[in-house]
């Protein structure tokens, strides 16, 4: 199956509802500049870092994070026959990342110092994980657009025009160093999603023991392929319903079970670590923290449990709600390590203020509609018409 | 469905063996010496025994530091609830049992400061006398410091447009003119006094040898989280105080032992990057070599 | 004071003595003097009124020239509430007080040669003092002295003066008469006199010992007193009532007199809430009082300050309006190690509940909905 435009109007209702969205947020941004992040924000000398970090960049990064993982899938495991998922995952991809590093510009206090981060080489401090965070995700974003370029250069291919002409000369030549750019596109997420993680280890003795780990780094990297490769199903099959095609359920499936093999993978690791380090008892203390927990781990092994024994009726709407289920616990994981782990002392309470709201559900929001813009014009989805 | 699951079981290993390797990889004995005082080490000494919440080192500090009144709880008073962006030295009331006592809260100067090790560009740094100071131009505003300080010390200006990072830089300026820190000038009873750390130390352990019953027996940031070079002396049990922390490791230890373990000399990555590129061009000569016997 | 004495010696001591002013007297009067400027003033900076005696008593008694213009004569008055020593020696054998309207004996066209005598005799060494403040509005015609508009009479007399010191509030930026639409023009000395040295005493009145040793420090080292940048001498005008006030520990701690007769009010507690300017006054009545009485001074009886000193506070500002904090020091409280801080807003709460919901729920129904559609297996 070829990958083509999916085509039909663009200005559907749904279209100018998510644009509203994003318009709001714009405004509530232009207000944040304005006002100062004191005013707009719930952030404190208590809480730092907010919804913009927990969400926007820790949860939107591994949520963006079905490039990735499709990426290793096709090209290290060869799975050649999930390829046609490759290219609206790599979109996703580019889309959150873009987002994430838009919402770090907007979450930052003086983000008119944010260029010398890659250009301030003799004053990198390399002890920062923060650093490495910083500036793999840029070069991470140049990775994926790069990785776009096919999709984009295809649709004006043969054209008359100067673009046709560009894009005849170029597509062979992305042709032959695209495997240097996938192998970074696998390198790159590798170290920042372990970096992630990384990130919360420094906050040390005030985060909570179910959390603080120094296998964080690890944790958080399998918990990224698991989102992703949820997110690719989400995707799949919400595009699959949006744009009217068949959806191939037994590929779904099949990468909703390796999800769930890596959601097994990360329950396994997790026990066995606080177990080694004496930590587990905090599991069982009535409190919050041991509620969250188990939380967490209702959504991460329900799908497993599900996924696995249900060998009889794997329908595609089962499949769906299962790839949610692990998606939203490994939300959860996340921002229950950078915001409910988080104890900066008694007396500080942290919940985001509704312009925080605004911005995040408007930046989603613009980051769906540019998805359908791009997927409506540009050759991304390979599917039958239902 | 065989070759899936035998996909997924290499998968498996990779990670069990990655996760090992970490595990070995991120012992602190292994990686990372502890960082000691540095040998130009100065620093405060603050005895809670002496202190009569007077607030004069307060009121000086801001005056030595042009910060200006908090007066959002009043407009009558200065009156913060604790260290903020308009207040880098605060006295606060802690109370321990029928017991109460005073404490003052400043940046402590840490040995081995985590605020430091979190700083992108460095523009947070340990300097001359072991001092813990900010540069503006260095400094992107993302609060990885106030995350990463046990001490929640390090605060940001939330009120301002161009916000900067606002702590207790020691009074460098009036050090270099050979004067004391302002709040140490100005204490009536002398409990907070600066010097060379080592000379803090001495004078520390001697009251706590000459008067025993009347103190808590430790210098607390002795040996806490690697170190301070604010100490303090105390009739009350320093958790009652605020200083929530007893442990001796450093706050960036365990993270900077983990990413040097993997990062170290970039290594890791380059040969990640090698194994990627080598399996998918070992993949992609396979897929020719099928469609070519096809 | 058996100080060897010549016919010719007028110095302040030897007339007192002639005048059988006591000792203790004039002791009394130099500790006064020590209390109203302890620091600041070369002729106080000595550790006992008997030297303080010594130093004033070698000192030539100044020619004081005392105008009088837009005034209600209470500066003068309050230079009439000294006793020791009585008007007479003070203004005859401690100061020379060669033209004063008001005490002078004279009248007419005599006091008005008494005024030309005086000037011509002590030419270029007497003092003015001014009381009151000047019309300027249409030449000055809202003030004649003799036939003379008051800005007139000022800028003769002040011409052969080597000094000019404004006495009181009205004569150092207009007082009363220059509140409002100030229909007369009404100013203060100094923006009329230029070329001479000009030293401002506001109050509504000021404390007279602040006058007599301003007086006394030019008579006896030939320098004014170390004034700030509104000409007022420092010893007295450095800081605010507020900064000095007896009654601070109760602002400090936060205990109010809420309505006059009130049991804080009685219990001699903080007026700040009943309007006190304290806190943008600059004066120094917390520790001069008036009348020669302990404590007699408005906060000391009970009363707001309403500032009488400062141009833009009395007459402008009302007298019950809370005034400024200028420089917030910390109250007499202190911060909990962990205070409670800022909880959580409900809002939020209510909009991430709602939005929480529309994707669970959404969630649910999109599942559904690809159930219906899907071919079974």
């Amino acid at each position: 199956m070829q990958a083509k435009p999916v085509g039909g109007p663009l200005f559907t209702r749904s279209f100018l509802i998510l644009v509203a969205l994003a318009a709001l947020a714009g405004l509530t941004i232009v207000w944040r500049f304005a006002a100062g992040l004191g005013a707009t924000t719930a952030l404190s000398d208590g809480y730092p870092w907010g919804l913009w970090i927990a969400f926007d960049v820790v949860t939107g990064t591994a949520l963006a994070c079905g490039g990735y993982a499709m990426a290793l899938l096709v090209y290290i495991f060869n799975k050649g026959k999930y390829h046609p998922l490759v290219r609206p995952a790599i979109l996703t991809s580019a889309l959150g990342y873009s987002i994430a590093g838009f919402s770090v510009v907007i979450d930052i206090g003086r983000p008119w110092m944010a260029w010398k981060l890659p250009l301030y080489i003799n004053h990198w401090n390399l002890n920062s994980a923060l650093l490495e965070v910083a500036l793999c995700i840029m070069a991470y974003c140049v990775v994926l657009y790069i990785e776009l370029m096919p999709a984009v250069l295809e649709k004006f291919k043969g054209q008359p025009n100067a673009i046709g002409r560009i894009a005849d000369k170029a597509l062979p030549i992305f042709d032959k160093v695209l495997i240097f750019i996938i192998a970074l596109g696998m390198l790159l997420p590798t170290m920042h999603q372990s970096s992630l993680g990384s990130l919360m280890m420094l906050t040390g003795p005030r985060l909570h023991p179910l959390w603080f780990s120094p296998l964080l780094p690890l944790l958080f990297l399998i918990g990224c392929v698991m989102m992703g490769f949820a997110i690719v199903v989400f995707e799949a099959a919400f595009s699959s319903k949006a744009f009217g095609h068949k959806p191939d359920v037994a590929i779904l499936r099949q990468l909703a079970k390796v999800s769930a093999w890596c959601s097994l993978l990360f329950v396994a690791v997790r026990f066995l670590d606080l177990s080694v380090r004496g930590s587990i008892g905090a599991a069982f203390v009535p409190d919050k923290y041991a509620f969250w927990f188990w939380v967490e781990f209702l959504c991460f092994i329900a799908p497993v449990v599900i996924l696995f024994t249900k060998t009889k009726h794997y329908s595609l709407g089962n499949i769906f709600r299962q790839a949610i289920l692990l998606a939203v616990g490994g939300a959860l994981y996340r921002f229950d390590a950078y915001l409910l782990a988080f104890q900066p002392g008694p007396g500080w309470h942290y919940f985001p203020s509704v312009p925080e709201i605004v911005v995040t559900v408007g930046l989603v929001a613009a980051e769906i509609a540019v998805y359908i813009f791009v997927v409506k014009k540009f050759p991304i989805v390979a599917a039958e018409h239902a | 469905m065989a070759t899936d699951r035998r996909t997924l079981l290499k998968g498996f290993a990779a990670t069990a063996a990655a996760a090992a390797s970490m595990t070995v990889v991120s012992t602190p004995a292994l990686a990372r010496t502890r960082k000691t005082v540095p040998s130009d080490a100065a620093g405060l000494l603050y005895d809670a025994t002496k202190c009569v919440g007077c607030k004069a080192c307060v009121v000086a500090c801001k005056d030595a530091a042009g910060l200006p009144a908090d007066t959002r709880a009043s407009k009558l008073y200065d009156a913060p609830e604790g260290l903020n962006e308009f207040t880098k030295n605060v006295i606060q009331l802690a109370k321990s049992g029928n017991e109460s006592s005073y404490v003052k809260k400043q940046c402590m100067h840490c040995v081995d400061p985590a605020c430091v090790g979190a700083c992108m560009l460095g523009a947070l740094h340990k300097g001359q006398y072991g001092v813990v100071s900010w540069n503006g131009d260095l400094c992107v505003g993302c609060r990885y410091c106030s995350m990463a300080c046990a001490f929640n010390v390090p605060k940001f200006e939330w009120s301002k447009a161009a916000p900067k990072l606002v702590k207790c830089e020691l009074c460098q300026d009036r050090l270099a003119q050979g004067k004391q820190p302002a709040c140490t000038e100005v204490c009536p009873r002398n409990a907070v006094i600066f010097g060379q750390y080592d000379a803090l130390l001495d004078e520390a352990h001697k009251r706590l040898q000459s008067e025993p019953g009347k103190y808590v027996p430790k210098v607390y940031g002795e040996k806490e989280l690697g170190g301070t070079q604010v100490l303090y002396l105390s009739h009350v049990p320093f958790e009652d105080l605020g200083f929530r922390f007893n442990t001796d490791q450093p706050v960036p230890e365990v993270q900077q032992t983990v990413q040097h373990g993997i990062y170290k000399g970039f290594v890791g990555p380059i040969a990640l990057y090698a194994l990627l590129g080598a399996v998918m061009f070992r993949n992609r000569k396979k897929s020719t070599e099928d469609s070519d016997a096809s | 004071m058996s100080a060897s004495r010549t016919p010719a010696d007028d110095s302040i001591a030897a007339r007192l003595e002639r005048a059988g002013v006591s000792r203790r007297s004039f002791i009394t009067f130099c500790g006064k003097l020590m209390v109203v400027a302890p620091a600041g003033l070369a002729i106080t900076s000595k550790l006992s009124p008997e030297l303080v005696a010594a130093e004033i008593g070698k000192a030539k008694r100044p020619s004081v020239i005392w105008l009088q213009m837009q005034d209600c004569t209470g500066c003068t008055e309050t230079l009439l509430r000294t006793s020791q020593p009585d008007l007479a020696d003070l203004i005859l054998n401690i100061i020379s007080l060669d033209y004063h309207e008001t005490v002078m004996a004279a009248s007419g066209h005599d006091a008005e040669l008494a005024l030309q005598d005086a000037m011509k005799a002590n030419d270029g060494k007497y003092v003015v003092v001014v009381e009151g403040a000047i019309p300027t509005k249409d030449n000055g015609k809202y003030l004649y002295l003799a036939g003379k508009p008051g800005m007139q009479v000022l800028d003769e007399v002040t011409s052969r003066a080597a000094a000019v010191i404004s006495m009181g509030s009205c004569a150092s930026w207009g007082g009363v008469a220059s509140t409002g639409e100030n229909p007369t023009g009404s100013t203060g000395v100094i923006s009329l006199v230029k070329n001479k040295p000009v030293v401002n005493i506001p109050g509504c009145p000021p404390n007279p010992y602040v006058l007599l040793a301003t007086v006394l420090e030019y008579a006896r080292t030939g320098k004014v007193p170390a004034l700030d940048d509104q000409n007022r001498p420092k010893f007295a005008f450095d800081r605010l009532i507020h900064d000095h006030c007896p009654r601070r520990p109760h602002f400090d701690a936060g205990r109010f007199a809420q309505q006059f007769g009130d049991e804080g009010h009685r219990s001699g507690f903080c007026l700040y809430k009943l309007g006190c300017k304290g806190p943008v006054t600059h004066a120094a009545c917390s520790t001069r009082h008036f009348n020669e009485v302990v404590d007699a001074w408005p906060i000391g009886i009970g009363h707001p300050c309403v500032g009488c000193t400062e141009q833009g506070v009395v007459f402008t500002q009302p007298i019950h309006a809370t005034a400024d904090i200028k420089r917030a020091l910390p109250p007499d409280a202190y911060p909990a190690v962990w205070g409670e801080h800022k909880g959580i807003s409900p809002i939020a709460t209510g909009v991430a509940g709602v939005i929480g919901g529309a994707l669970v729920g959404g969630g649910l129904i999109a599942s559904r909905k690809l159930n219906d559609e899907e071919p079974k297996e």
